[in-house]
């Protein structure tokens, strides 16, 4: 399986034959809680790194998830729509939000999971 | 303000238990354990949870004509309050604006008082300042406060002190168990049948866990006290009701005692008439939205054809409805049940609709 890479908003990315699979960090559900909705974007839609392009909502608040790379969204993950408790249940596995056919290379600013976890504990 | 948080004599037993602590009215408390707002939720409608409500103000008022004095601060009906029986009541400003909401018990022989933590410091001096001679307040900050919900709630504190089971809803106890001196009130803030127990805080901890001890009980957080509340349709001051709004708009004309609303003889008494006469601008209403998205407080509120007309003061995920509710404030045109409304939810439009509360039908013992 690809080596995942990490946004400092909390977004994880799975990069496989230039798709990117794009959800939230354990970290990100744990500070969440229990998630009780989300909206996902349409298929299609061209997003730059930073762009909010879902919503993820728990019981107590809620949050943007942004796009950590460009491309060109072709899929979402519409099970989350009716099963949310998935994205605290495998945050990393099946609770994947959303997949992005990439246009370029991939941000510098993404984290390997080292740099992921000194970047949580420094927070 | 003071970057210090206060601490409530179970803050060690929150760490043991896992509890995330947050800020809250100034004090250190636990939004959560390990278990979750979900969970903690569920749990105290199925079985019980166990809050820690230290935070609220305790106070106690004593000597001939503490409940007359009283009076002059809220239209609550404290004069005819029987020993042993407790009522919800609120302080008003003199044009008629909630100071705060709070229980009064009378426990025979003196006025027993819990308000909000965040309005402590505002309460506390107002009352002073209408106390005849002979009659004073007596702050009680070296109590805990103890809330345990939900239907196993009564047995399992029954089990220990046999009384609490005959109190119906809004009955107080008081008495010493095993040397500690309890008031127990069977009331609380979920909608459920319970307790709120008051127990001197160098005992509390002690006691918190004899409590965990009973079966089914299990600690929740302010998280799931929050959902608890807004399911059973109960206001959350600062969110809901606070110094601009009224006992009519807020839709709590039923604590106002029916003696008092003949008299006209508590704070803003002539604005409170006027919109029992007239209606008010605005009321308090249940709000439910379509589909599954929280509408949280300060959601601007549109009637269907765009004007806006309100707003939501409290609003989240209702994990018993396992849906979105919410309340708020809307022009009376528009608050009878029903009313078609469209909430400004992250820039698009949520339809809902004004709906009766509780959302969950509350179960006290009656």
């Amino acid at each position: 399986m690809a080596e995942m890479k990490f946004s400092k908003d909390h977004e994880w990315i799975r990069v496989e034959g230039g798709v990117a699979t794009v959800g939230i960090t354990d970290h990100a559900q744990t500070a969440l809680g229990d998630v009780v909705f989300v909206e996902l974007p349409d298929v299609g839609r061209d997003v730059t790194p930073g762009e909010a392009v879902a919503v993820v909502e728990s019981v107590k608040a809620a949050s943007d998830v942004y796009a950590p790379v460009a491309g060109k969204v072709v899929a979402v993950n519409d099970a989350l729509v009716d099963n949310p408790g998935t994205i605290n249940a495998e945050p990393t596995g099946e609770g994947w939000f959303f997949k992005v056919e990439l246009s370029g290379g991939l941000p510098d600013d993404l984290l390997d999971e080292a740099g992921y976890q000194a970047f949580v504990d420094s927070l | 303000m003071t970057d210090t948080l206060l601490e409530t004599p179970l803050a060690k037993l929150h760490g043991e238990l896992g509890g995330r602590m947050v800020p809250f009215a100034g004090y250190s408390m636990p939004v959560q354990y390990p278990a979750g707002i979900m969970t903690e939720h569920l749990h105290t409608r199925a079985e019980a949870g166990l809050f820690d409500v230290s935070h609220m103000g305790q106070a106690e008022l004593v000597g001939e004509g503490a409940a007359a004095a009283l009076e002059k601060l809220t239209p609550a009906d404290v004069q005819s309050l029987k020993p042993g029986r407790q009522r919800y009541g609120l302080l008003l400003n003199a044009d008629g604006g909630i100071v705060d909401d709070f229980m009064v018990a009378n426990t025979g022989g003196r006025l027993f008082l819990v308000v909000n933590a965040s309005r402590k410091h505002i309460d506390l001096p107002l009352i002073e300042s209408v106390l005849p001679a002979g009659v004073s307040l007596r702050p009680l900050p070296d109590r805990a406060l103890i809330a345990l919900q939900g239907p196993a709630a009564v047995a399992g504190i029954a089990t220990l002190i046999p009384e609490i089971a005959a109190l119906s809803f809004m009955g107080v106890w008081e008495g010493v168990w095993q040397g500690l001196p309890l008031i127990i009130s069977r009331s609380g803030y979920t909608g459920e049948d319970g307790v709120e127990i008051s127990v001197p805080a160098e005992a509390a901890e002690a006691f918190a866990k004899t409590l965990l001890g009973l079966p089914g009980v299990q600690p929740a957080g302010l998280g799931a006290r929050d959902s608890l509340r807004l399911e059973a349709g109960l206001c959350l001051y600062g969110n809901d009701i606070d110094a601009a709004i009224s006992p009519v708009e807020a839709n709590l004309v039923w604590s106002m005692g029916k003696r008092r609303r003949m008299a006209w003889d508590f704070p803003g008494a002539d604005r409170i008439r006027g919109e029992l006469d007239n209606g008010p601008k605005r009321l308090r209403v249940g709000i439910l939205p379509e589909g599954r998205q929280p509408a949280r407080s300060h959601t601007p509120i549109h009637a269907p054809n765009g004007e806006v007309i309100g707003l939501i003061t409290s609003g989240g995920f209702g994990p018993s409805v396992n849906g979105p509710v919410a309340m708020g404030y809307v022009v009376r045109q528009h608050a009878d049940d029903g009313s078609a409304l469209q909430l400004q939810v992250r820039g698009k439009f949520l339809p809902a609709r004004v709906a009766p509360t509780p959302f969950h039908p509350r179960r006290y013992a009656r």
